[in-house]
Order: C-alpha cells, then structure tokens, then sequence
C-alpha cells in the first residue's frame, strides 16, 4: 500500500465503483438497526423475483457491543459498507477482489481467503450461505448468498457483501484501535465516535429506562400488526426496527428473564415474516415493476399462490 | 485402444470440510457408474482443492462390450392364437426388439410358459455413455446446499465451470449455463485459464498454474514444509490432523511461514493461547523440547514466498488483537469472585422451556449428594462435591468464555483455583463436562465422574419431561452422547447406581424444593422416567453390540427389571464368558425350567420344610442350596454362575425323582418354595429366557 486511505476516502472508492458496476448508490437508512442487512434496501428487497442492486454506509447499532470508547475493536455502533446484487452476478467474487483492488489491496501481495461462513439472523428469518473473506488472516468481510428471508424461500438469489469498515480500515492504516483511524483530514475516529460510544455503552448498560423500553416494545409490535392489516408495509417495517432495536437495549441490560428473551425474539421473527408477505403481495399488486424480463414477470404475474408459501419454519 | 478420460467441477470455495468427503462421493458415484455401464477401467485418479472436485479414469475400454440379452415376452398363449399362429401381441414383441418370430422360444417360468428372444446388444462406445455422468454430477449431496442466481438448482456453492475429456475430445453436456469445455482455472491470484489437450495433461499444467491438485501431495508438501521450519528453529510442532486437514483444504498452492507474538501474552493460560491460534486462525502452535509452548506459531498461506512480509504482518496483527483481546479477559475476570459471577449465571437460559442454567445446577446438587451417598465417597468429599455443584457452571459468564466458548469448563478449573478453591472443586468443575465426544476422555475424579453423571441425568431427565425426545438424526442437545457419557462414567468407575431410586429423589426433591422446572415438566417427570431408562439402556446395548456381545445375551441382560447399568455389563460379561462351556446349555435349560415353573405356580413365601422331604435328592438339593447362599455374600456374578453350574446336576436328580406338582399341595407348596430360592437366584443373572441354548 503507498498511501494510507483516510476512512471517509475508503468510503468514496467503494461507493465509486460499485456504483460503476450497476449499484445504485443508496443512503443510510434512518431508523436504527444492528446490521446493514436489516435496512429495507436489503431485507425487503431481498424478497420477491425483481432485480436489485445497490450499496450504501450503514452505522450499526449493538447495545451489548458497546465498551465503553475502552477497547480497541469492539463499538456500540460500527459502519458497515453493504453491496446487495440480485439476482447474484456469475462473477459476484471477481467484482468484490476488484473492489480490494480499488482499495490498494492488490491480491498477489496478500493472502485472501474465502472462509465458511454461514449466516443467519434467526430473528428475522433470514438465512444464507457464503463466506467471511480473510484478508492475511483477517475477517474483513461477510458474503452471503441469501437462502431465506423473513421465512420465506428466495425466488431469486441476492448476493450480500458486507464490508466492516473499521476492520477494513484498521487494516489499511495500519493502526491497533479504531479510535486511532483517520477519518477524514487529521481528524479520528476517536475524535468523531469516543464520546457517543462512552455515552452509549453508559445508557444501555446502565442508565435505560427498563419500564419505557417495555412498554415501547409492547407499542411498537402493535402498532406494526396494525400498520401491516392496512397493508402500510414500509411503516410497519419501521415499527419492526424499532421493536428489534428496543429488545436489543433491553437485552444489553440482562434484565429481560430468561424465557422472556426467546418470547420477545419469536415476536420479532413473526412481524418479520408478515412484513416479508405483505412487502410482496404490495410488489405484486403493482405488477413487479422493476422486473424487466416480460416473461419472467408474467410468471410471476400469474403465478398466484406460490409467492406466499414456504412460511413453514 | 485404451482411453483417459478428465472430469473437473470448478467451484466458487467449498467449505474446507466438505472438500474430502465430496470428492470421495465423487469417485464413488463414477466407479458405481462404470460398473453399471460395464464399462472397464484401470484407476480412478482423484484431484481436489477449494475449487475444484475431479477425476481421472484411466484406460478406459473403447466402449461398453456387446452382449446377448434374453427378453421375456407374452405369455404362450397370448402368442398363440387358437390356429396356432402368431398373435398380434407376440408379432408386436419381435418387432419391438428388432427380430422376428423366428427369433422366438418358449421357456417356463412358475408354472407358466412364455415368449423369450435372446437379443443381441451392442454396446456403445464410451463417448456415447460419458454424456450421462452429468446426472451423478448433479445427484452429488451436501451437509449444505444454495441456490445462486436465478435458478433453482441447488448446489455446494455455485458451479463456475466444467471440464469433461476424452482423450483429446471433450465429451459436451451442460449444467444450468455452463457448458463442459477443455478450459479450467488456475490458482485464483497466481494463475490464468488453463486449456487442456489431453486428459493426461491435468495435473502438471495445473502445477504450471500455481494448483496442486492431489490433495495428498499438497498434504505431503505441506507437511515437508512445516518439517523444515520446525527443524530450522529446533521446535516442536504438534501436527494436529484435523487441523491440517482443514488448512490443505484451504489452499492450492501451500507456503507455510511463520508469525509471533510478544512474550508478555504467555502469562495467559496455554489453553487460551492454543485456541486463540488453532481455531480462530488455523495456525499450528509450538512448543521448545520440554514441551513449554513458545511465542511463535506456523501457518499455511494460499500462494507463493511473494510479499510474505505482509501476510505474516497481517496474522500476527489479528493475533495479537485475540490475545489482547485474551489477556484482558484474563485480569478482568480475576477481578471479580465466584459470588459475582453465580449472581450474573441467575440469568442464564438451560432451556426457554426448562428454565435457568442456575436452577439446573441446583437440581444437579440434589442429584449428585444422592449419587455421592450411594458409592460411598467420604463426608470431606461430599462437601467438597457440594461446593462444586453449586458453582459449576460459574465460567460461563466470564469475559473470557463469554469470548472462547470452546474453553467452559477449563477456564472454570483454572479460575476456581487462582479463587482459593481445593483440587477436588476445581477438577470437578472441568471434568463435568466429560466425555465431551462419543470415545472422548473420561473424568479421573470421583467428583468430577459424580457432577458429570449428575449434570447429564438432569438434562436428559429435564428435556424429556418438557417434550424434547431425540428422533432419528434429531438429537440438536445431544442427549445420546449425554446418556452414553452416563454409561461410561458408571462403567469405568465401577459403580452400581439404581436409576429408579434416583429418579424417586430427583421427584421428591421437586415437589419440596424450588428448583425452577415449570409445572408441566415437572408433571411429566414422572412418566419420562422409564423412557429415560430405556433410552440410556439403548445406550448400554450400543456398547455391547460394538463390543461383539452375542445378541441373545444383550437381549437377556436388558430390558428386564433391572435399572442399574453396571450390573448389565456384568451379567453380560459372565454370559459371555460362559457361552461356549460345554454344559452351558444344560445349565440355562435347567434354570430356565426352575423360573417358568415357580412362576407359573406362585406360592406364599415361606421357609423351606425339611419334615416335608419325601426323597434324599430333596435333602441333597437343600443343603447344596444352603451351600451356595452361604458361600455367595457379596462375591461377583462370575461365581454365582459358577456355583449355580455346580448346582445343576443336583436339581436334575431332584427333577428326576421328584414330582413337583404331587397331589399333597404342602409337599407341592414346599418344593416350588425351594425353587423359589434358585430362581431367584438365577435371575441375578439376567432374563435367561432369552438365551439361544437350542
């Protein structure tokens, strides 16, 4: 590597040339949620036969990560640069070791690996198979060929390819703690993030306010249910982040009982699986629009049933 | 003319563990193929990486040898019409096997005479058969499969190209897309497309490309590899076989190198350290001669001595961030106590619909006083068992478990002790867990073999009650190695332990205590209990069956009433030791006669009369009885089988001059009374009904 790339500049790249391999640039998604996956650029797009494919930063949110700014790799809220292409491109893992390259990494001066990783998110009921992606011994990225989501078998497969941002960057600037990371122009991460992952990591440890977030959950279940029988599929998705978000404040405390934490996780897998229905019924009525392909989408047009079913698990 | 022919599946990475097992499913399907095809062959070569599956079938016959087929047809007299011609069944059946009615015999099958023809088949040249592999390709199986694009195919990972060759010629057929060709890939950094002319050019053009494709040969160089480094700097290598198996797996073109990491990392335990390298980063650890582990490890890169500087950079970075990571684990876990952390394990899930890791525990101390009463451990120990049982599980809200799981149990051992815990505590903490796989090591210590029966028997005893029973492959708890770790423990430590009178405990102990199990468990603890027992007894039958243990005397030995495990064995054993004597079949016929006769006839239980003796055989018998129930005590089945083989000449000359049902019902009464005490005796034995002695 001759230069170190600041984080803001490693963003730039990555978006650059996903964008000039067919992904649409989209922006973070504003409603709190543990993974890039979780935004509806991939979760509901991942559902149904249309084509999609896009990239975008998404901060990630997990309260029982949070350490309080004190340790070196482990972030209440970390970015994820996320590239979602389906149906998956035939040479999906030559664009992203392209997109190393871009980055500096040139593959004969490493030892890049393509691990086992299956991955799942058993409170969305998601599933896929894939890889993390070593970079000289490094998990540096998580690729996935979506199998299942929110219950429903995929018609078409999405390919996921999820960066680690720190990770990568830690990597590139050659640095031991993420708080030591350019971000941009003299300023670090530690001068950007230090603060909020203090206050957060105090808040979810030991500060939130255990009856709110109770009662909030309970809200925001019932008023997703509510929002899905009107058939409001994008607010009711909204509702079903906050719901997950709340539970995983509540369970960062340890203060949700044991057989209540599996009550609440099925809770979620539920709207999860009634959002991914809805979502497609709501496609299908507008006649799979960003389906191109005539006959396929006539398929799909006339195919009634079939687009509802597998919800077994 | 012999022929070569090349088979290759490129895929995108196979799962390293998949890779081995795929390519022998591979070969298999090919041979069986063959054999079917009747096609001959010398060898099938075989080739494998992360990417790739493949074959060489060398010399193969030019093609499939011609036979003669004989053909059923119509019955007789549906060939025939009544005018004795041919009917238009029978002219219909030559047509279709392309000969005439002159081609027709008759032959007889069951009673009942049909058309036969013999036809001649001839066999197709092998390029003509070799088309059809396709369809073993697409039948191979996986622990994990995935669609990709749009299809809806499944696969291990998705299939990138196709290689199939005949000699010089490439045998066309298609999957999905892909095309079979001529052309492979190279190692994914250091190679190009690879085009073959001939079968025979595989392996070294794709050596030219930086991919060694016998996976044994890079197994070998590997090894050589390691060997090199290791004499190099005068270490020792512990040269796990797993683990290299999954390296080779993950490379084509092996450079081994090695890494370090800051002395000051040392003071973790060398568990923590192992794991750290060994399962996080596949790297191999090493030790100086003394065996004391050394601050260095060797792994394996996918590719060539090119910029190895960095790639041992980048390893001893990611390692140092786990041991880091480790180290302040370590003294933060130091800083709290043993109190603290039993609070936090309150909180942690056994089972959503079981309950609490801490409410088991406290099941298990039940359990496990009973046991430690029952083979007799000392007071002091039982104390020390009692501690133990109610901290056990205290490891696994530590940061450093928390992080390692694979370390529970071991870091519970380490910890108790830097906490002031005895020997006996602390052993018995990491022992529980044993065995940890179906042959895995067994716990040394008394305690620790009590905690280990104690913690399985409440999870199987729990997960039973609340619904959980393994079915075929379904055993996501694993309960069978639990209740066969049971079998073990109880085996090797010698120990005689009713599960009835363990299972009477277990449910008072949840009718007076608090010991967390919801209602509806609790209610069918009770009814579980006999399932539980018979499944731990399929568990013993497994044994004796690997054991080579006759299967009448595994049927005699289980499934009566008895509910003690060890006594199973021994009863088997002395069956077994006995099986080939040359009076072994008077001696079972014989005792057996004595169980059906008493248990026909039930009397009241009462002393043998010696004024009721009619015959000096009923004398002899009585005392020769006496005899062995003075003797036996306490001694092993070994000599009750022998002192009841010496009884038996004497109840046969009993049999002989007596009548045991006789008209005086005292007399009657008497006699079977006497058999009683035999009987009773034998069936120490086992269910000797089920013995083959025919």
């Amino acid at each position: 590597m001759t230069k170190k790339l600041p984080m803001q500049q490693i963003i730039l790249i990555l978006q650059q040339y996903w964008a000039s391999q067919g992904a649409m640039l989209m922006q973070s998604y504003d409603t709190e949620k543990g993974a890039g996956t979780m935004s509806p650029y991939t979760f509901l797009r991942a559902i149904g036969p249309e084509p999609w494919n896009a990239a975008y930063v998404e901060p990630s949110r997990r309260p029982a990560d949070g350490r309080y700014g004190d340790n070196p790799n482990r972030l209440y809220q970390h970015h994820q640069f996320q590239v979602v292409m389906k149906p998956s491109p035939d040479n999906i893992q030559e664009l992203y070791l392209g997109s190393l390259k871009e980055l500096g990494i040139e593959p004969l001066e490493h030892d890049i690996r393509f691990v086992e990783d299956n991955w799942e998110n058993p409170s969305m009921g998601a599933a896929g198979v894939g890889w993390e992606v070593w970079l000289d011994g490094m998990e540096v990225t998580q690729f996935t060929y979506f199998q299942q989501v929110g219950g429903l078998q995929v018609d078409s497969v999405t390919s996921e390819v999820t960066y680690g941002l720190e990770r990568l960057a830690s990597y590139i600037q050659d640095v031991d703690t993420v708080y030591d990371l350019e971000w941009a122009d003299g300023v670090l991460y530690g001068d950007i993030f230090k603060e909020p992952e203090f206050e957060h990591s105090k808040y979810s440890f030991e500060e939130s306010n255990q009856e709110m977030l109770l009662s909030m959950f309970d809200n925001y279940e019932r008023e997703a249910k509510r929002l899905l029988e009107l058939g409001l599929v994008h607010p009711a998705y909204d509702y079903i982040l906050k719901s997950s978000h709340t539970f995983n404040l509540l369970d960062a405390r340890g203060t949700v009982s044991v057989t209540e934490r599996a009550g609440y996780l099925s809770r979620i897998r539920n709207m999860a699986r009634l959002v991914a229905k809805a979502f497609i019924a709501e496609r299908k009525k507008l006649g799979f629009p960003l389906l191109k392909d005539h006959a396929l989408r006539a398929k799909y047009l006339t195919d009634n049933e079939k687009d509802l079913k597998g919800d077994n698990n | 003319m012999a022929h070569n022919f090349l088979l290759e599946i490129g895929l995108e990475e196979i799962p390293a563990h998949v890779v081995t097992p795929s390519i022998s499913q591979l070969q298999q399907r090919v041979s069986s193929f063959l054999a079917e095809q009747r096609i001959d062959y010398q060898e099938i070569k075989v080739f494998s990486t992360p990417r790739r599956l493949a074959i060489q079938v060398m010399a193969l016959a030019d093609a499939q040898p011609d036979i003669e087929e004989e053909v059923k047809g119509p019955a007789k007299k549906i060939a025939l019409d009544s005018n004795n011609n041919w009917s238009k069944a029978a002219q219909g059946f030559v047509r279709g096997q392309g000969l005439t009615v002159d081609d027709i015999t008759f032959k007889e099958l069951k009673g009942v005479e049909y058309v036969y023809v013999t036809k001649f088949v001839k066999g197709q040249p092998i390029e003509r058969v070799l088309p059809e592999l396709k369809k073993q390709i697409m039948a191979m199986t996986f622990p994990t499969t995935m669609k990709w694009g749009n299809y809806s195919f499944e696969y291990v990972r998705p299939i990138k190209w196709i290689v199939a060759l005949l000699d010089d010629k490439v045998i066309p057929f298609s999957i999905l897309d892909i095309v079979a060709d001529r052309t492979s890939r190279g190692h994914r950094f250091l190679g190009h497309e690879v085009t073959f002319a001939d079968a025979l050019d595989y392996e070294e053009k794709l050596m030219a490309d930086f991919v060694i494709a016998d996976a044994d040969k890079r197994k070998q160089l590997i090894k050589k590899q390691i060997e090199q480094i290791r004499l190099t700097n005068n270490w020792n290598v512990v040269l796990d076989e797993n683990l290299l198996e999954e390296v080779n797996n993950l490379v084509e073109w092996p450079t081994a190198f090695t890494g370090s990491f800051k002395d000051e990392y040392l003071a973790v335990p060398d568990e923590v350290l192992i794991t750290s390298m060994k399962e996080h980063q596949r790297f191999f650890y090493v030790t100086d001669t003394a065996g004391k582990l050394l601050p260095h490890f060797i792994a394996v890169r996918n590719g060539n001595t090119e910029f190895l500087d960095n790639v041992v950079r980048g390893n001893e970075k990611v390692l140092t961030a786990r041991l880091e990571d480790a180290k302040f684990f370590y003294t933060e876990d130091q800083k709290q106590s043993i109190s603290d952390y039993m609070v936090k394990v309150k909180k942690l899930t056994f089972h959503d619909k079981i309950g609490s890791v801490y409410q088991h525990m406290q099941r298990v101390g039940i359990i496990a006083h009973q046991i430690g009463k029952k083979v007799g451990i000392s007071n002091a120990e039982l104390v020390d068992l009692q501690r133990a049982s109610e901290i056990y599980k205290f490891d696994l809200v530590t940061g450093m478990v928390g992080e390692f799981s694979e370390l529970q149990g071991i870091m519970g051992e380490k910890y108790a002790r830097i906490f002031g815990e005895n020997n006996n505590v602390a052993q018995a903490i990491r022992e529980h867990y044993m065995p940890i796989s179906a042959e895995g090591v067994l716990p040394i210590s008394k305690i620790g073999a009590i905690l280990a029966l104690a913690d399985k028997y409440d999870s199987i005893i729990t997960f039973f009650a609340a619904g959980m029973i393994p079915s075929g492959a379904n055993d996501p708890y694993a309960l069978r190695r639990a209740a066969l770790g049971i079998v073990r423990i109880l085996k090797e430590q010698q120990w005689h332990l009713d599960f009835e009178k363990l299972n009477e405990v277990l449910v008072l102990a949840l009718a007076t205590n608090t010991t967390g199990l919801p209602t509806v468990v609790i209610e069918n603890i009770d009814s579980v209990t006999d399932s539980v027992l018979l499944f731990i007894q399929d568990r013993v039958k497994q044994m004796l069956t690997n054991a080579d243990t006759r299967h009448d005397i595994i049927e005699a030995v289980i499934g009566n009433t008895n509910t003690d495990i060890l006594t199973i064995f021994e009863q088997a054993n002395v069956l077994m030791v006995h099986k080939d004597d040359a009076d072994f079949r008077s001696v079972i016929e014989t005792l057996t006669r004595v169980i059906r006769l008493t248990k026909q006839n039930q009397v009241t239980p009462d002393k043998v009369d010696t004024r009721l003796f009619e015959d000096a055989s009923e004398e002899a018998l009585f005392i020769a009885v006496e005899d062995v129930i003075n003797n036996i005590g306490n001694a092993p089945l070994s000599q009750l089988y022998t002192s009841l083989a010496k009884l038996v000449p004497t109840i046969v000359t009993y049999f002989d001059a007596n009548m045991i049902m006789a008209s005086d019902k005292a007399v009657k009464n008497n006699r079977l009374r006497q058999l009683n005490i035999i009987a009773s005796l034998a069936k120490q034995l086992g269910d000797l009904d089920n013995l083959v002695v025919k």
